[in-house]
């Protein structure tokens, strides 16, 4: 299971790149593969805010919802408008053409795991 | 999905291992959910050929001067009708008309049935047998654990089947079985099925079920045969409008409400479990019934959601999933009666938001 040494990750299996303020934001190999083909993504509208620690959209697969958590606050400056369409994209390439949204952050970026520190994680799991 | 512990392994445990498996539990067996793609896996079945172990499902089968009798009171079908050599599909429900599980019984020959029945309902249905045959000239006899199954679905199954054995498939006609040798190895071939598709069921010893899969793996690779979990069987399954136990079937429901109401044959002679109370409800107004739900864009209403006729609840979804084959949202779900007619707008609660659907005739998807 691939996971990126330049980025950042969640519990939740999100991972997190941060540019200038602004946080481009996915959700991890791993759970893209827990949770088998992904056939909807429901994500917040661009202008809208998400909140650290809340649910800011869902990934539907066949057999599964999950809700997504926005590892940051702030507003959505921008999201992935292919995984409307073609949501398979986020289990092909989860962490570059699968991204699922910009955030402009307002606060702080909480503490976060490293690639080393995620893949401990999901190791146990 | 952690794999429990806990669970029961069929004898193909470390073949679907070997095979890079994601295992889930069902009814307390570990099984493959699926191997890589779950679409992929359903893609295969509707066009070319899928490779499944079902070997949790049980196998009970009933000997004897009156197999065919006490088959008869236990279930609610005519198996004294049954031809040996043919199948039918049939209910085992309690005194009250519950439906207990929804099974296929195998004429095997004249004093001889094999009844298969659901994973999770093994030890219900071996127990009611097991009770019901007192007084009658027969034993029932579980042989579940020494017996595996794998399914070949799709299309190209009959090739896949033809290129394992010389057994005359052209002869084998939809619900019936035959013993046959594949390659060495004596198992009863059935031409029966979950997915839609035409399709063969092979039991086979336990032990025997690895060295099985082998042959059948070969035998399909150049028909595009890939293995399949169940992920894939469950949408299969709902595109062609077969019932769930535990989703469309449930002991507090009745062949009645299922839109299953063809398999209690009240003109066999003589008693059996739950006559009187089916009579009953037969007369009954069901009131509500299992419809199927065609939604659109791509959010599924899902098991337990709330169907709505404007904001007034009028039913509950018991499965439901974006369908693979045909790219719209379908559902099966309960709904009052009035609500129950092919072309009738609904709507379904998807976690808060309302999401319109219509009512359309089962099955989803049926082979050409």
């Amino acid at each position: 299971m691939s996971i990126p040494q330049n980025l950042s990750y969640t519990k939740e299996h999100e991972w997190l790149s941060v540019v200038d303020g602004v946080a481009t934001v996915g959700i991890t190999a791993f759970a893209a593969e827990s949770l088998g083909d992904i056939v909807f993504v429901q994500l917040p509208a661009v202008g809208g805010t998400v909140t650290a620690g809340e649910v800011f959209g869902e990934v539907e697969s066949t057999k599964s919802v999950s809700e997504l958590y926005s590892p940051v606050s702030g507003e959505v400056v921008e999201v992935n408008e292919t995984t409307s369409d073609t949501p398979e994209v986020v289990n092909s390439d989860p962490y570059t053409e699968g991204w699922l949204l910009k955030v402009r952050l307002t606060g702080d970026v909480p503490e976060l795991l490293d690639a080393a520190a995620y893949a401990a994680l999901t190791q146990e799991n | 999905m952690p794999e429990s512990t806990q669970s029961r392994e069929t004898s193909l445990h470390a073949v679907h291992k070997g095979l890079g498996a994601l295992f889930t539990d069902f009814a307390g067996w570990s099984m493959p959910v699926r191997y890589a793609s779950e679409l992929a896996e359903h893609k295969a079945v509707r066009e070319a050929a899928g490779l499944f172990d079902l070997s949790h499902m049980a196998e009970i089968h009933v000997r004897g001067a009156q197999a065919a009798d006490v088959l008869d009171y236990a279930l609610v079908g005519n198996l004294t009708g049954v031809k040996p050599g043919r199948a039918r599909y049939t209910m085992i429900c309690d005194a009250d008309g519950g439906v207990l599980d929804d099974l296929v019984v195998y004429r095997l020959a004249d004093e001889e049935y094999l009844v298969v029945a659901n994973a999770g309902n093994a030890d219900v249905v071996a127990e009611a047998l097991a009770e019901r045959v007192a007084g009658f000239d027969a034993v029932v006899e579980n042989r579940s654990a020494d017996t595996a199954l794998i399914a070949v679905q799709g299309p190209r199954a009959v090739d896949v089947l033809a290129a394992a054995t010389d057994a005359d498939l052209g002869a084998l006609k939809y619900y019936a079985s035959v013993p046959v040798v594949v390659k060495g190895h004596e198992v009863l071939l059935a031409r029966t099925g979950y997915t839609g598709e035409d399709g063969f069921e092979l039991f086979v010893p336990a032990a025997e079920a690895p060295a099985l899969w082998r042959i059948l793996t070969e035998a399909g690779e150049p028909h595009g045969l890939v293995p399949c979990g169940l992920a894939c069987r469950d949408t299969l399954r709902l595109e062609a409008g077969m019932p769930l136990y535990g989703n469309e079937l449930t002991r507090e429901l009745n062949p009645f409400a299922a839109g299953l109401g063809r398999v209690v044959k009240f003109e066999k002679p003589g008693d059996f479990v739950g006559r009187s109370a089916l009579a009953d409800l037969a007369k009954a107004d069901v009131p509500r019934v299992r419809v199927g739900l065609r939604g659109a864009g791509r959010r599924a209403p899902r098991h337990g959601y709330a169907v709505l006729s404007g904001d007034v609840s009028v039913g509950d979804v018991t499965s439901g999933a974006l369908s693979p084959t045909l790219g719209y949202p379908i559902a099966m779900a309960y709904v009052d009666r009035a609500y129950a007619e092919p072309g009738t707008k609904l709507s379904v609660d998807i976690r808060g938001r309302i999401e319109p659907v219509e009512v359309v005739d089962l099955p989803f998807y049926s082979r050409a």
